[in-house]
């Protein structure tokens, strides 16, 4: 099992014929992604197999609006490899043709357009992951997105992150351990983000098939005390945290555009308490993740704990979920 | 990106948010010409002398001689980054001060001990205060959406009021869609107490500088103090204005507000290379790939004895040029004693960057030792090129083995 994705999620490329969209588009098909169509405005019509150097396993259609792309392919998902100053319009365009979820990997869109995007969500059915992120994979299923495929592996542990490579470090660790991935998250690094950690960690918690939840945060805003928040309320399963950014000096950005402590907040120690305070177990050494996981999971009841099948149930929320963020959201406001 | 007090008026005055009559000097003549030209002939009898740097605390910071490190006084009185002159001779004055500020420097809470050379100076004219506010606008990540703040608490940090007084700052969200409306400015208006002429101009201030901040794409945008001038007016007495710098190719025109002076030369020279580099105070120089992985791995030369020296992230393409211009950035910081490069090879072949690595030490004279670890991709490639080379690596494949080596070297230091 997994979230949000799996070996039937049909994809829709938006910028596939630029160099990045060819590139990963062909590592998506090579992971065994159903990559059905891409999009490239002007360039409709083609069947696109790729470039000189790099080949496609098989042709994909390119239409010309995403709206197109949908109605003959019945994509459900997009991802997103355009420039940054054309990227909020291609969000967008997936959200206006009801595309279900949206994947953006461009780093580097204005704020001021993500605050236009985010709105537009809001009054939305669809989901957007990034900008700024690596994307969703489910191992051995579906890879939307850029990272390394090969160092994923089934298995059960939910991994989200606002980072990048730090994310591939943490899923290695895993793998090289025997723990295998549910799904893996890479949430993106702005300050405005479509899905934060405790979206993804509400799918985690309902997912039969995630049995703990490895969460990778680091300094700036305040998403990994309200994900802590969450997690001391409504989540059963255990939860393994790590946050980038002790030796942050603070008013500095370092390198993701969110990842920023301003006017003494968003340290790294207040989320490592948050965390703590929510029961979840922190790692203190970056190279140790894989290790904790490992622990958390061993000292798990086998026999005696939920049976699978089980969490769903027991993590049965009365209310509805949105309702909960906002209440958590409003009284972290107040 | 930071912008100066003066640069950030200009911008304002734009937009019609008043501001008061003020001149930037970069030198001690040019303040006193321009004191006299066009201050004292206007009959203008009260001269705001202000620092123009990126940190704050201003007001209540110090000037030092920048060799002796001795507090500078004059005319029997210390001289801070905030100045008000007034009486006979001004214009001579306003030469003496900016002859005593330019050149050395000012320390203050922001800038720590160190304090920071002051180049330019804003000469202001003074204004009688009724009563000083606060007015900010900035990003609201949880929501998603720009905040706007006032509060009846001006002139002190905003930062203290949000700790202790929290019910004393008003919040108004501005929704994209139908945007900042007027209602949101009377609320924070009457909620500030304002009634009469004051309250009018207040609403119109507020709603311009929400448009100025939407238009130029600032990331920050705070006015303190506002304030009500003893005649009525509604005034920005200071501005800190702050770009998102993912905004900036919408402003070519930004670059010529940048100060480089402001910034550390080192990192002026990344910039030029398209590196990501923060120069810290540590021993450890580190070079990684990806920003999250970078923040770890200097936390990780901190858990093993060392420090951070720098943050740099090289990013996805690690090629020759890349890797050699890094080196030498990190290299020029003579507090570096070890270099740990730490890559995970995901789309990038560790092979390729380890052959990387070895051109770009042909080029660079490194002379402290030089912890590898390259993972992912090819890792055992890049292990085996690394250890033929003839460079004294210490190579590493896992993480926590190059945090062992950190702490073996840092011990033997």
């Amino acid at each position: 099992m997994s979230i949000l994705v799996n070996r039937k999620t049909r994809v829709l490329v938006q910028g596939i014929t630029g160099s990045e969209g060819t590139f990963h588009t062909a590592q998506m098909i090579e992971y065994g992604t159903k990559v059905v169509a891409g999009v490239t405005p002007g360039k409709g019509g083609i069947n696109y197999e790729g470039k000189e150097n790099i080949k496609f396993k098989k042709p994909v259609p390119v239409f010309n609006t995403v709206e197109e792309a949908v109605r003959e392919t019945k994509a459900k998902a997009s991802v997103i490899f355009v420039p940054p100053n054309l990227a909020a319009d291609a969000i967008l365009e997936s959200i206006d043709a009801g595309i279900e979820l949206i994947v953006c990997i461009s780093e580097g869109i204005p704020t001021r357009d993500m605050i236009t995007v985010y709105e537009a969500l809001k009054r939305s059915k669809s989901r957007l992951i990034g900008p700024n992120c690596p994307g969703i994979i489910t191992p051995g299923e579906c890879k939307i997105g850029i990272m390394p495929g090969f160092i994923h592996r089934p298995g059960t542990i939910g991994v989200v992150s606002r980072s990048g490579t730090l994310t591939y470090e943490a899923v290695k660790q895993l793998t090289d351990l025997g723990l295998g991935q549910s799904t893996c998250i890479g949430i993106g690094g702005d300050p405005i983000i479509g899905s934060q950690f405790i979206d993804i960690i509400e799918l985690f918690n309902m997912d039969r098939g995630t049995e703990a939840i490895l969460m990778i945060g680091e300094i700036g805003g305040n998403a990994e005390e309200t994900a802590a928040e969450y997690i001391k309320k409504y989540v059963k399963k255990p939860v393994i945290g790590f946050i980038a950014g002790r030796t942050a000096p603070p008013g500095r950005r370092m390198g993701h555009a969110g990842a920023i402590i301003s006017g003494g907040k968003g340290t790294a120690e207040d989320k490592i308490k948050a965390l703590k305070d929510a029961g979840i177990y922190v790692v203190d050494s970056p190279a140790d993740i894989g290790l904790k996981v490992m622990e958390v999971i061993l000292k798990m009841p086998k026999k005696r704990g939920p049976k699978p099948g089980s969490a769903r149930r027991k993590s049965k929320l009365k209310k509805n979920p949105k309702e909960i963020i906002k209440e958590i959201e409003d009284s972290i406001k107040k | 990106m930071k912008i100066h007090e003066y640069q950030a008026k200009e911008l304002l005055k734009r937009f019609d948010v008043p501001t008061l009559f003020g001149r930037v000097v970069f030198t001690p003549e040019e303040a006193g010409k321009i004191a006299y030209e066009d201050f004292v002939v206007k009959g203008i009898d009260t001269i705001v002398l202000k620092t123009q740097v990126h940190a704050g605390g201003r007001g209540k910071g110090y000037i030092f001689d920048k060799e002796s490190n001795i507090k500078i006084e004059l005319f029997g009185k210390e001289v801070r980054g905030v100045n008000i002159i007034k009486g006979d001779n001004l214009a001579d004055k306003v030469y003496q001060y900016s002859k005593a500020i330019l050149g050395n420097k000012l320390v203050t809470i922001q800038t720590g001990q160190a304090g920071t050379i002051v180049r330019r100076i804003l000469l202001e004219e003074g204004v009688s205060i009724a009563k000083e506010y606060y007015a900010g606008i900035v990003l609201d990540r949880q929501t998603g959406q720009n905040v706007v703040m006032a509060s009846t608490e001006g002139g002190v940090e905003i930062e203290k009021v949000a700790e202790e007084t929290p019910h004393l700052i008003l919040k108004e969200y501005i929704n994209p869609f139908p945007g900042f409306r007027e209602y949101q400015a009377r609320k924070l208006a009457f909620g500030l107490g304002l009634y009469g002429e004051p309250y009018k101009h207040f609403v119109r201030f507020i709603i311009n500088l929400v448009k100025a901040y939407e238009e130029l794409d600032c990331s920050l945008l705070e006015i303190n103090p506002l304030v009500l001038t003893t005649d009525g007016r509604i005034l920005a007495l200071d501005a800190k204005m702050n770009f998102d710098d993912n905004a900036l190719f919408r402003h070519p025109e930004y670059t010529e507000l940048r100060d480089i002076e402001e910034e550390s030369p080192l990192e002026v020279e990344a910039s030029k290379y398209d590196l990501n580099y923060i120069k810290l105070d540590g021993n450890v120089g580190c070079m990684v790939n990806g920003a999250g992985l970078a923040m770890a791995t200097m936390d990780l030369i901190q858990l093993s004895g060392g420090s951070p020296a720098n943050f740099l992230d090289v990013g996805g393409g690690a090629n020759v040029q890349r890797i050699a211009n890094a080196f030498r950035i990190m290299m020029s910081d003579p507090n570096v004693e070890a270099v740990l490069i730490n890559i995970f090879g995901g789309i990038v072949r560790c092979d390729k960057v380890a052959d990387g690595i070895i051109e770009a030490l042909k080029t660079v004279e490194v002379k402290v030792p030089i912890i590898v670890r390259l993972d992912g991709t090819n890792a055992e490639e890049a292990a085996k090129t690394l250890k033929n080379s003839g460079i004294k690596f210490k190579v590493a494949t896992t993480f926590s083995e190059a945090a062992r080596m950190v702490t073996e070297v840092v011990k033997q230091k």
